[in-house]
């Protein structure tokens, strides 16, 4: 069955791409997107039976070199489980929202057959994701790293006419190359010290690397920090972390479909995953994990600045991802892995919906995208504005506070991360960036609400009297997104981030009774006593601990690793800060967009060279085009005409100056003497080694 | 069949004698009897070679289906294959038939034309078969004859200074293989490929001029066949005379220039420099992997800003001939496997992308890439086409053009880190300029007068480029079928040189006291 699953978004793919033409386009788009619907349905059904057991299905050999050894192979457990259902379900409704939005595309001219291919896309996209979650070593998931980057590549470019799309596409490309090749060495280094790129191996061999000293370019490392942070620096490409950033937003330049599947719902979370993925690693790596926390907030943070004064829609949305981002390796960082996973799992759902409605709004508004030509648009669009509600209702994190899973679905993971934030490092630099993040999110959610739904019209009177809700085919996607948006957060709440022996019995991993870890029961009596616990504690039931070997499950947490034990523990005024930034967000919107209308302006006015730091990005798209784009050229330029011109050139022309005349005379008057001189070279060479054999007593 | 592989050395010699003796006249029929029998000779000669693939074990590490005779004035004619050369033959006679079917179009001296093709195809088949030092000699440098006949007569406007720049830098190196070879017959007493493998050089230092030579006799004597292998292959800094030679050589030429020309370097390296001199090349090795490392990012960025298509492809293709010295000289399995790899598939991807710049060439008569812009527009199967070849380029996973990189740096990294750190850090780059010349060419509006009429390939473009696809994408995915051949001799040759270094023990500690 994963196989199949695995599969069909590829034979999809190929009827897109080439199959249209015999089938004619509509029916290649409906079997296209049956396919996905077919591999969603049975990724549920994976995901439903799957017992946490690690099964391993080998389907081809790959490359084979001495020692080194890669298959192509599915690796079934817990996390591929959690991605197939986020991949396939978020694509097939992406797929199916394709056809409304894509019907009538104003880039394209009469005739022009441009759908079929769109969907090729998106199903290649799909199964390369695939291949990256199921893959049971790390060349496989380079496979679908890199083929992610492709789909994105191509569908950042749909619009091949349009020359900004074309250099977001090139940006996407080669920022994302930048990250890989930190993966790249990650890998290379893995092999190098594990004889192994298989995950087995290497997860058996962490505990062994914390141990190893390795000598990387100018110094000696510890073996697990290095590939942990190598290892990273492809996930900071991929999932779009602070000073990988820049090729997100650009990327928004694709049909909004795709920024839904690709930029928010899957392929930014790749590196997310592999995070999580190699938690086994991870945990015996503090170095590198404290530089993803540290990394994660501040990429929150920024991001979610950056977000506050942006006036694209979609670009609102793609920093809003960005900050989320953040969030999920926060709580990977910190070692709580499931619930980077439980915020990836509900993040996939508001966001994908966020961006759909967005696109149903631009659909609506003629694919106008300046948010300051909208305004009051709730009435001609009310189910679109129905979902965005929903989706900001559950980015921002609505919930009844101090219940922890009684809310939408981005309040359980949310402050799951945040409390899991406080717990590794009470008062931390994580901490307070979430938390003021997370004010931030409230807020520019809101602003976008505020802005497309609120108030009067703005902009084009035409355009907003011809405002026009989408078609069934976009709303279905709406809806069922909008289901899960409301309520993937309280039904998995105990699977991710419940008591130990249900996550643990969630993820495969082998669990134990903790009473046997006296002192680490005793700290949780003490904050027990000071404030009011969630009521499961108070039973005193027994506790457990996460036992077993690196590899064993889908997730690995470390002896020492409480994290997630303690993040239900943490003081009431922590659990509840995430709620009240979020509520200061919201009035904040209010004020601005609302009760006052002109106060965005004079805020804006009095506080002029902050506001434009922040339009433009903080200014790191203008850093790296001065030191990288510009001085590659310039460098590439000096090569050519000084390096290769006039050094190379040059001194090996002065020197055959000298010699060659001296053999073209020799050669004679031959018009193309040159080859003469050739022959006559060679002839020259056998006959000196001839004669050289002859004399000293010849050959056999 | 005890002579194979002399039969299928010297099919297209055969055809090539036949054209030049029994071809008259330069009508259209005798052009297109010359095109047919060029192809019919190079396809004959494909199939026959698949007799080797079948009939060759790759479990036997030594050479097979070897042929012995006398020749002239006491020397030997020896042929034989192993699992280092045999792809190479195989690569050869499998591009053969696509670089005459993509010369259909070709107007003057046709049958002239078909006869250079043919005797290149047996010069080079003859350089990857020959176990005799004289014979590979012979081949080795008359193969280049043929060669600028094809950029001297059939090639751009600049081609006599193209040819001249060819043969200046060949002509050097050649000569200092020479002077190694005389001496490897006087040191050893034989120019038997097999046993010259076998025998010991001397490695004892020695003062030169006042110079101390670590490495002695082995070292010079890898300096010389270096200095042939190296402009060959090409590497930095002795590549400039490639992207000339592209530029002026025809489509046809420089397929078979890319293809497999520049494959003759390599397999230099790996029949002769390194199990021949194993001091040598160690103690050469921190040099040329660094030669390797910046060829990598210093042709990657001058790729970058070229302005004329086949000049940046040439670039690129230096780029890569970076990994594959780099794998060699790691000399470790995965190294040379990815060497290997890496110039098999180069062929393959390489060829197609001067094909493609042949297609649209062969329409607009202009290489500059400004002349061009949103050809995807009107050459839709054009454009999927280069996409390919373009992600292929970029060594995409799932393309062939992915293993060889990738082994090549696993293989580099164990031995030098930084080394390995500023080659990955190419990939960056080659993305950067493939995409920028494939967004400059393909992509955006159609808005040039002159391309408004421009068609998409014809079937006959499309069945050229349709085994290629294959191949990549065959490689790209099961990369056993290469792997599995080279393997066995690969894993021989890399535990013979590290037996000769174990057992040249003041050599060794010398370089590492470097």
């Amino acid at each position: 069955m994963e196989t199949l699953i695995l599969f069909a978004p590829l034979v999809g793919a190929l009827i897109g791409g080439f199959g249209w033409r015999l089938t004619g386009e509509r029916a290649a788009m409906w079997i296209t997107t049956g396919l996905l619907f077919v591999a969603c349905a049975f990724s549920w059904i994976v995901f439903l039976t799957h017992d946490g057991v690690t099964e391993k299905i080998q389907l081809l050999r790959w490359i084979e070199s001495g020692s080194l050894s890669t298959d192509w192979a599915i690796r079934m457990d817990r996390l591929t489980a959690i991605m197939l259902i986020v991949i396939t379900t978020v694509s097939a409704l992406v797929h199916l929202y394709s056809f409304g939005y894509m019907a009538d595309d104003p880039q394209w001219k009469e005739g022009e057959s441009y759908k079929p291919r769109f969907f090729a896309y998106l199903s290649f996209f799909t199964f390369a994701m695939l291949m990256l979650v199921t893959s049971d070593n790390l060349v496989q998931m380079f496979f679908g790293w890199e083929g992610v980057g492709v789909a994105s590549y191509l569908l950042i470019g749909f619009y091949y006419r349009k020359p900004t799309a074309n250099a977001a596409a090139i940006k996407a490309f080669v920022v994302n190359r930048v990250g890989d090749f930190g993966f790249a060495l990650g890998i290379f280094g893995l092999y190098y010290l594990t004889d192994s790129v298989k995950f087995d191996d290497i997860f058996a061999a962490a505990p062994a690397l914390a141990e190893t000293t390795v000598h990387f370019l100018w110094a000696d490392w510890n073996a697990a920090n290095l590939i942990a942070v190598l290892l990273f620096i492809g996930a900071m490409g991929k999932s779009a972390q602070l000073f990988l950033h820049t090729w997100l937003p650009d990327a928004m330049e694709g049909p909004t479909p795709v920024s839904a599947l690709i930029h928010a719902a899957t392929m930014v979370t790749a590196g997310v995953f592999l995070v999580c993925r190699m938690s086994p690693l991870m945990e015996y790596a503090p170095e590198a994990t404290a530089f993803i926390t540290i990394l994660g907030a501040t990429t929150a943070f920024v991001a979610a600045t950056i977000g506050l004064v942006q006036n694209d829609i979609k670009r609102v949305i793609a920093y809003s991802t960005m900050s989320q981002l953040g969030y999920m390796f926060v709580a990977a960082g910190v070692g709580a892995y499931s619930v980077a996973m439980f915020h990836l799992f509900t993040h996939a759902f508001f966001k994908a919906m966020l961006f759909l409605g967005a696109g149903s709004v631009i659909h609506a508004m003629h694919h106008e995208q300046d948010m300051r030509n909208y305004g009051g648009l709730r009435k001609k669009i009310p189910y679109t504005f129905a979902a965005m509600l929903i989706g900001t209702l559950a980015i921002t994190g609505v919930g009844i506070p101090l219940t922890g899973w009684i809310g939408f679905a981005g309040f359980a993971s949310k402050d799951a991360v945040i409390e899991s934030a406080f717990a590794a490092d009470p008062m931390g630099y994580a901490f307070w960036m979430l938390v003021i993040a997370a004010l931030f999110t409230s807020f520019y959610s809101w602003r976008l609400m505020f802005l497309t739904f609120f108030g009067k019209p703005r902009g084009d009177k035409h355009t907003h009297e011809h405002a026009h809700e989408s078609p069934m085919v976009m709303l279905v996607p709406l809806g069922v997104l909008a289901v899960g948006s409301i309520f993937a957060g309280a039904i998995w709440y105990s699977s991710f981030f419940g008591k130990t022996n249900e996550i643990a019995s969630f993820f495969g991993v082998p669990y134990a009774e903790a009473s046997e870890h006296g002192e680490a029961k005793d700290d949780h009596g003490e904050a027990k006593d000071d404030h009011a616990a969630p009521k499961d504690d108070k039973k005193k039931k027994t506790s457990y601990a996460f036992t077993g070997k690196p590899g064993e499950g889908a997730i690995y947490t470390g002896k020492d690793n409480h994290v997630i034990h303690d993040a239900h523990y943490v003081p009431t005024w922590v659990k509840l800060s995430p709620f009240i930034a979020m509520v200061i967000g919201f009035l904040m919107a209010m004020c601005f967009y609302i009760w006052d209308p002109k106060m965005p302006k004079r805020t804006m006015e009095h506080n002029r060279p902050l506001y434009n730091f922040l339009l433009n990005k903080w200014y790191f798209d203008e850093l790296y085009d001065a030191i990288f784009v510009k001085p590659a050229s310039m460098i590439g330029r000096f090569f050519w005409k000084r390096g290769d011109g006039d050094v190379i050139d040059g001194t090996l022309n002065g020197v055959a100056m000298g010699i060659v005349p001296f053999f073209t005379r020799l050669a004679g008057r031959a018009q193309s003497g040159y080859i003469f001189t050739y022959a006559f070279a060679m002839v020259i060479g056998i006959l000196v080694l001839v004669t050289w054999m002859t004399f000293s007593g010849g050959a056999q | 069949m005890d002579n194979l592989l002399s039969i299928v050395t010297f099919i297209p010699a055969l055809a090539a004698l036949i054209l030049a003796l029994f071809l008259r006249g330069s009508d259209e029929a005798a052009a297109r009897n010359a095109k047919w029998l060029a192809m019919i000779a190079t396809s004959a000669t494909f199939i026959v070679s698949l007799f080797i693939l079948f009939q060759f074990d790759s479990s036997n590490t030594g050479f097979q289906m070897v042929e012995e005779a006398s020749w002239i004035m006491g020397m030997q004619y020896k042929m034989g294959v192993d699992g280092i050369s045999v792809l190479f033959v195989m690569l050869t006679t499998f591009m053969m038939p696509l670089v005459i079917a993509a010369s259909w179009n070709v107007e003057t001296r046709v049958k002239e034309y078909m006869i250079a093709f043919l005797l290149l195809e047996t010069l080079m088949l003859g350089v990857f078969m020959a176990l005799d030092l004289v014979l590979f000699y012979v081949f080795f440098e008359a193969g280049l004859i043929p060669m600028f006949l094809i950029i001297g007569i059939w090639g751009g406007a600049n081609r006599i200074y193209a040819s001249f720049k060819f043969f200046l830098y060949t002509f050097l190196g050649s000569v200092l293989m020479l002077v190694a070879m005389v001496a490897m017959f006087v040191n050893a007493g034989t120019t038997d490929i097999p046993t010259l493998m076998t025998h010991t050089f001397g490695s004892e230092s020695f003062s030169l001029l006042g110079i101390h030579v670590v490495g002695g006799l082995q070292t010079l004597m890898f300096l010389a066949f270096f200095a042939s292998f190296a402009v060959k292959m090409p590497m930095w800094p002795v590549h400039t005379w490639l992207p000339d030679a592209h530029v002026q050589a025809p489509t046809a030429g420089s397929v078979v220039l890319a293809a497999i020309l520049l494959k003759m370097g390599g397999y230099g390296f790996l029949r002769f420099s390194l199990p021949m001199f194993p001091v040598g090349a160690d103690v050469l090795t921190p040099l040329i992997l660094w030669m390797s490392a910046i060829a990598i990012v210093y042709t990657s960025l001058v790729a970058l800003v070229q302005e004329d298509m086949k000049k940046l492809i040439a670039y690129s293709s230096v780029a890569h001939m970076g990994y594959v010295t780099m794998g060699i000289f790691a000399a470790n399995q995965q190294g040379i496997d990815g060497a290997i790899f890496q110039m098999i598939s180069h062929g393959f991807i390489s060829g197609a992308l001067f094909l493609c710049v042949g297609v649209i060439y062969d329409r607009m008569h202009t290489r500059e890439i400004d002349a061009y812009g949103g050809l995807v527009n009107r050459m839709p199967a054009y454009a999927l086409i280069f996409m390919f070849f373009t992600m292929a380029n970029v060594g995409l996973p799932g393309t062939s053009g992915f293993v060889g990189e990738f082994l090549t740096l696993v293989g580099v990294f164990q031995v030098n880190t930084w080394v390995a750190a500023v080659a990955t850090a190419g990939v960056i780059l080659s993305a950067a300029y493939a995409l920028w010349l494939y967004r400059r060419v393909v992509m955006g509006d159609l808005i040039k007068e002159s391309l408004r009429t421009i068609t998409d390939m014809t079937t006959r473009e499309r069945a050229i480029f349709a085994p290629l696809v294959v191949m990549t994408l065959l490689l790209g995915v099961y990369p056993a079928l290469v792997l599995d051949i080279i393997g066995p001799s690969v894993e021989a040759l890399v535990s013979n040189y590290e037996t000769a270094l174990a057992s040249a023990p003041n050599a060794t500690a010398a370089v590492a006291s470097h």
